[in-house]
């Protein structure tokens, strides 16, 4: 548990923090090829996987929604906490998109996925401002407001069921519709998560992020504002829930009270395929979002496979164990490296 | 977790004053707050809402959190010690399909179910195994296992279900003790329960449990077997989610893969609402009894009021966010009344796990 922290108490030393850098690369390399070998294998198989129209956009189009989250659930890992109620916070924001049409027809698209987004932040924020304020861990309280955000969206949904005829034409295409044969919702997903690697590599509020998630005492002894990092952490990640709620609506046209229940485990088990350590200080969104990839492609390709895709949960399951074996594999040879290069 | 840091483990815990009166130390506790919130919850209930205190509503309340009661007891201890199990509702699952799997091929019912309670004791062994010998993080090793195990389930029965079982067991498994309202199975928990209760509290084993959880080195050092204890709770948790998997098959007489989905986080959800700390090192198991009990009750309550059940979900998450929240804020109350005119603690601020 305390090794991780050994590998990235990068912040002070340049040489240090490039080792890191070179080593989280390698690590998500990995997965890259474990995608890309997951891919060919299907297609082998079975062509159309990749080469028709609808293979291909699938394979871009399903994992997008679960790709914003798990990005959202990288930034908050990488603070050293945890955000379970994402799944709540999505079908609530799916919910929400649904009355909006309803309930004011006419409302433009623009505004409501900035509702959504919006309403997703404030669902965060309250998780953000139990978990820095009161101290209290993120674990707890997550668990805490997963089981409320889904309540108030049952209470609020009860037997009721949003259906496609509910939403505009306009609005639901965008969950199929395609530019320059790259589905549109991939490509808001796509400009999230460069946005978001983007600002953790390069600016010095995401550097902050990592320095929390290594050590929290250290990142306050040095005067960094853990605290408000920290709120801001669980706000995105509770805003980029909201967006993929709304996005949810587009691509599946119906929501009924359990849409996005169970997601709060395929984000995490995406950040930690994608070399994201669970106690911080460790991995980027790159790696969260090909672990995204990677989960609902296998889902996909297993039945080309041959393997029936009831198995698919337990491949997911042997996947997220050999990424977290392999990852203690990689920490232990980086620390004996650093005690080597420090004892000479 | 456990070794996050110092700091806020200073603000998260509070130790026993053992200078005040012993009256003090047993009634003016968590344990005590989530015992005063359950007894007050029934008195409530039993005036206000018609039926509630009727013999069989005790019967099906206890009925239905009968796996949750099960399972809590070694999700206690595994807490206890700073570590988490998330995989316990797939592993009884992985049990109950092993049971119906087997039986439906002809093997004896008994002999089926121990079967499942050794596949549930070698899922806890795996869980163990990764945990203390490879030296992975608990939460994330229990993710992985919880997606395999549940996996293992479904892709064994299918869709399909087992709903032939033996008539004696699916009775035992409904009755009731003589001519009262305790369901049968109470027994199974009660012997469990105290079982749990003198290992926790009564033994070396137990103590050194409490040691590994406030600081495994100085556990350590002081000579318990971190490793193996861990391990050993595990394997206990494991096998202990087996039998609930177990009695929950032959209560509905279904083995399917999808049984108790979900399970984990209200058994995690009860854990913590009675009193254990998620940083590990304290906690009692009365508190986990209540703490299961108060959520059962709750909800049957307000179903019977016919309130929609899903307020229930609300009233859990608020409960158990409150419960935590409120330890810190009487935590900070404390700190600050300690010192007073002084500033406040600098070092809390900036820390969180």
């Amino acid at each position: 548990m305390t090794t991780q922290t050994t590998t990235t108490q990068s912040s002070f030393g340049t040489r240090v923090l490039h080792g890191a850098g070179n080593f989280a690369k390698a690590r998500e390399t990995g997965i890259l090829i474990a995608f890309v070998l997951v891919v060919v294998a299907a297609t082998v198989k079975n062509p159309n996987f990749l080469f028709s129209n609808d293979g291909f956009r699938d394979l871009l189009l399903t994992p997008s929604i679960l790709l914003l989250v798990a990005v959202g659930q990288a930034v908050v890992i990488i603070t050293r906490n945890v955000d379970l109620s994402v799944g709540s916070t999505l079908g609530l924001s799916a919910y929400l998109t649904g009355r909006l049409f309803i309930d004011f027809p006419g409302i433009p698209i623009l505004a409501v996925f900035l509702i959504g987004i919006l309403f997703g932040g404030l669902l965060g924020l309250v998780n953000g401002a139990l978990v820095a304020f009161a101290r209290v861990p993120a674990l707890v309280i997550t668990l805490g407001t997963l089981y409320i955000y889904r309540g108030i969206n049952v209470w609020w949904t009860g037997s009721d069921r949003i259906n496609a005829s509910d939403m505009p034409k306009d609005f639901l295409a965008l969950g199929t519709q395609q530019f320059f044969s790259i589905p549109v919702l991939t490509i808001i997903a796509l400009v999230v998560l460069i946005a978001a690697g983007w600002y953790l590599r390069n600016q010095r509020g995401g550097r902050e992020l990592y320095a929390i998630g290594s050590d929290p005492g250290a990142a306050n002894l040095y005067g960094l504002k853990v605290t408000q990092r920290v709120l801001v952490a669980f706000v995105v990640c509770g805003a980029l829930a909201g967006l993929a709620g709304v996005l949810y609506a587009a691509r599946y046209g119906t929501i009924n009270s359990q849409a996005g229940s169970g997601f709060e485990l395929e984000a995490v088990g995406a950040a930690v395929i994608g070399g994201v350590a669970i106690f911080g200080g460790s991995g980027t969104v790159w790696g969260a979002a090909i672990g995204a990839f990677l989960l609902f492609t296998i889902n996909r390709a297993l039945p080309i496979l041959g393997v029936q895709d009831f198995w698919q949960r337990a491949v997911v399951g042997v996947l997220i164990i050999g990424a977290i074996v392999l990852d203690r594999v990689l920490s232990l040879r980086q620390s004996r490296k650093l005690v080597e290069a420090r004892d000479n | 977790m456990t070794s996050s840091n110092t700091a806020t483990m200073a603000v998260a815990r509070n130790y026993k004053d053992y200078g005040s009166a012993l009256w003090k130390r047993i009634i003016l506790t968590r344990e005590g707050a989530v015992f005063a919130a359950l007894i007050l919850v029934i008195i409530i209930a039993s005036v206000t809402v018609k039926h509630f205190a009727a013999p069989i509503t005790a019967t099906y309340l206890l009925l239905d959190i009968a796996p949750i009661l099960l399972i809590a007891l070694p999700m206690t201890l595994v807490i206890i010690t700073g570590e988490i199990d998330l995989s316990v509702a797939s592993t009884a699952a992985l049990a109950s399909v092993t049971l119906g799997t087997l039986h439906q091929a002809g093997m004896p019912l008994e002999l089926a179910a121990l079967v499942a309670i050794i596949v549930g004791a070698l899922a806890g062994a795996l869980n163990g195994f990764l945990i203390t010998v490879v030296g992975l993080p608990s939460l994330a090793v229990t993710i992985g296992t919880l997606a395999l195990y549940r996996g293992l389930a479904v892709g064994l029965l299918g869709t399909t279900a087992v709903t032939d079982f033996t008539e004696f067991w699916k009775d035992l498994a409904k009755s009731k003790i003589g001519g009262s309202a305790i369901p049968s199975v109470v027994i199974l928990i009660a012997v469990l329960a105290v079982a749990f209760a003198i290992l926790l509290h009564f033994t070396q084993f137990g103590r050194g449990i409490y040691a590994i959880g406030l600081s495994p080195e100085a556990a350590r050092f002081s000579g318990v077997r971190v490793e193996r204890t861990k391990f050993i709770l595990f394997v206990m948790s494991g096998s202990v989610s087996a039998l609930a998997g177990i009695f929950y098959t032959l209560r509905f007489s279904s083995a399917r893969g999808d049984n108790q989905t979900g399970l984990e986080l209200s058994v995690i959800a009860a854990v913590l609402l009675g009193g254990v700390s998620i940083f590990g090192g304290r906690g009692a198991l009365h508190g986990v009894l209540a703490g299961v009990l108060l959520i059962g009750t709750l909800g049957s309550a307000l179903r019977l009021a016919s309130v929609t059940s899903d307020v229930i979900n609300i009233i859990t998450g608020t409960l158990l966010v409150a419960s935590v929240v409120s330890t810190s804020v009487l935590a900070w109350i404390r700190s600050k009344r300690s010192r007073p005119g002084g500033k406040k603690p600098e070092t809390a601020a900036a820390t969180k796990s």
